[in-house]
């Protein structure tokens, strides 16, 4: 009926000739009043000691971090916290050339890791500075950069970023996510990683 | 006397700009233009806002036809006070609005004082803003007819 040839649109006279609107803004904002769990309130309190908690499944001791309490593993609550220490390595890693647009304060290139610390069976995310960006790879030993202690606040901002601590690389095949078996010897509850290397 | 809870702000916010193909950019290229389109649909009505699609037969639509600018309110509600990110600054109501022409009522404000200046069946007519740029704020809402 219509019937324009091939699924042409065809315009009214008064839209004929002017400038088509071809793309529109449709920008989105949330806007969250966030309040931690039990879990992660001890875990942000602890960040202004510097210090930083995981949680210990009962299971087979395998260090979860950020502490959610919980292993997703088997589903069983986890009430054990842990220290861990500011050491660790990068189990992956992305460099990134783009910058975020309206993200204040993060030059490009920067690489942005899963650091994974020695006694954890899991990463989380991290900044790798203090080596060119090429440098960065699996394995690489790496140590927290913390905020002046002055500065220091109930939050993982406290962290400013990773640096490369320059021991010699956890091997490939020991590097990364071990929840899946961190049953295994090396990989529980103890310290993991280099330390029984 | 344990410490307070904590709490954060946490916003995200994503800056999406999206294209609209021809239908929908129609649409804003009028309202920027300062006239009201739809589409014919396969059997013959208007539908107002324009979809690409017939939404019962789904065959490409592709008919734009202009509006008029008036119409009837079919239903509405009353918002005091808006949401933060209403586009709308003060109360309002919102309304949909049968255009002459058309043969869908489109979604807009009513720009009102009161509630009890709203009722089913009253005329409107279109407000637009003085600077429009091809988005749907370009039209402020309807304001009541004035009776001849």
């Amino acid at each position: 009926m219509s019937g324009a040839p091939d699924g042409e649109v065809r315009l009214p006279a008064s839209l004929r000739g002017v400038e088509p609107v071809q793309s529109v803004r449709t920008p989105i904002r949330l806007e969250y009043d966030y309040r931690p769990s039990a879990s992660a309130e001890s875990y942000l309190r602890a960040y202004a000691d510097k210090r930083i908690i995981g949680h210990r499944s009962p299971v087979d001791g395998a260090v979860f971090i950020p502490p959610r309490g919980v292993d997703p593993r088997h589903g069983v609550a986890i009430s054990e916290e842990v220290d861990l220490p500011d050491t660790g390595h990068v189990g992956n890693f992305c460099v990134t050339h783009l910058p975020i647009p309206g993200r204040k304060g993060l030059e490009v290139p920067y690489v942005s890791a899963w650091i994974h610390l020695d006694g954890a069976a899991v990463g989380f995310l991290g900044l790798v500075r203090g080596c060119p960006t090429d440098e960065v790879r699996i394995g690489m030993r790496v140590r927290a950069v913390w905020k002046p202690d002055d500065e220091l606040g109930t939050t993982a901002e406290n962290i400013l970023h990773w640096e490369p601590t320059g021991e010699p690389d956890v091997p490939l095949e020991r590097a990364g996510n071990r929840s899946f078996h961190a049953s295994q010897p090396d990989a529980g509850g103890d310290t993991g990683g280099e330390a029984d290397a | 006397m344990d410490e307070a809870p904590l709490r954060a702000d946490l916003i995200l916010e994503y800056p999406f700009t999206r294209t609209t193909g021809p239908v929908v950019g129609a649409f804003l290229t009028g309202l920027r233009e300062g006239i009201l389109i739809g589409i014919r649909r396969s059997d013959g009505t208007v539908m107002v806002p324009p979809a690409e699609y017939d939404p019962v037969t789904s065959e490409p639509l592709t008919e734009v036809v202009e509006v008029g600018q008036a119409g009837e309110v079919v239903s509405w509600t009353w918002v005091d006070p808006p949401r933060p990110q209403s586009p709308w600054d003060g109360p309002h109501g919102l309304a949909l609005i049968l255009l002459d022409g058309a043969d869908t009522p489109m979604f807009h404000a009513v720009l009102v004082d009161s509630p009890g200046e709203l009722a089913t069946g009253m005329r409107v007519s279109a407000v637009w803003r003085e600077e429009r740029e091809g988005h749907i704020a370009d039209l402020a809402g309807f304001s009541p007819e004035v009776d001849a």
